[in-house]
């Protein structure tokens, strides 16, 4: 069985690596994408753990983990287009409508 | 070493070098093509756990559907203009510093609390009904889940009318 520190220390990796990206990337197309990595992240700590426990409830959970995904790139990448379509832009630092 | 082991090492390995280059490319097809590739090594990663279903999961619906939607939307948008511009914004510093800083308060964690605790787990005996994967997956979301798996059917609804509405809609 492979040792599950290796599974958590492999999610903390994709998190913070995510997490970087989120903070970093300009485009908001690229911020998207490295929540998935995030979101990659949490589910190999679920599956990392229903390895340990021979539970399944750790699958079901990261089945529901990829349906908000799901959700969360649909909705997500519909706010973008209508963003482009608005401003002509994909760069988080150029939608300021909001700030003072 | 095992050979698992060893697979679970490459695995990991292209997942992270990968997951770098997604955040570091400037073009964001190429690097939408490397979350694929990411996300291809933590397939490989559930099938080692001997997770089919979530493997088969992982491939259809995340690299099939969610990636396929990301190219898309990219072809729509234009990426001529931002593969010329600065690909990381001017608050790098802070944002490197803010990640250093959780990568070190999650290790401290990792090594002061986790490790030890994980190691004097005894490991679980497997249980000794020969249920498939698959088939003990589907029987907990039916039996055990049923509410969830209505809810995020529910969820699935209204992100699809959400995006219908706002890829619509001119705000002019």
């Amino acid at each position: 069985m492979i040792p599950t520190q290796w599974f958590l220390l492999l999610s903390v990796g994709l998190l913070v690596i995510g997490i970087l990206g989120v903070l970093l990337r300009r485009n908001v197309l690229v911020m998207l994408m490295s929540i998935e990595l995030m979101l990659n992240a949490a589910n190999i700590n679920l599956v990392a753990f229903s390895q340990l426990w021979h539970a399944v409830t750790g699958q079901v959970f990261a089945v529901f983990v990829i349906a908000d995904a799901a959700a969360e790139a649909v909705v997500g990448l519909a706010l973008i287009v209508a963003l482009f379509r608005n401003k002509e832009t994909v760069n988080a630092d150029e939608m300021d409508l909001l700030k003072w | 070493m095992p050979l698992s082991h060893v697979a679970f090492l490459i695995l990991s390995a292209v997942a992270l070098i990968s997951g770098g280059l997604v955040v570091t490319r400037r073009n964001p097809v190429r690097a939408a093509l490397w979350l694929i590739v990411a996300l291809f090594s933590v397939a490989g990663i559930y099938l080692l756990v001997k997770a089919e279903f979530l493997f088969a999961v992982q491939i259809i619906l995340y690299v099939g559907g969610i990636m396929v939607l990301f190219l898309f939307v990219l072809m729509l948008v234009n990426v001529n203009v931002s593969v010329r511009q600065a690909p990381f914004n001017r608050q790098w510093r802070v944002a490197l510093a803010t990640a250093l800083l959780l990568l070190a308060e999650l290790a401290y964690g990792f090594w002061r609390g986790a490790a030890p605790r994980l190691k004097a787990l005894a490991p679980v005996a497997a249980p000794s009904h020969p249920l498939g994967n698959t088939q003990a997956v589907g029987m907990a979301l039916y039996q055990n889940y049923l509410l969830p798996v209505e809810l995020v059917s529910l969820l699935l609804l209204v992100a699809m009318v959400g995006a219908v509405i706002m890829a619509k809609r001119r705000f002019d």
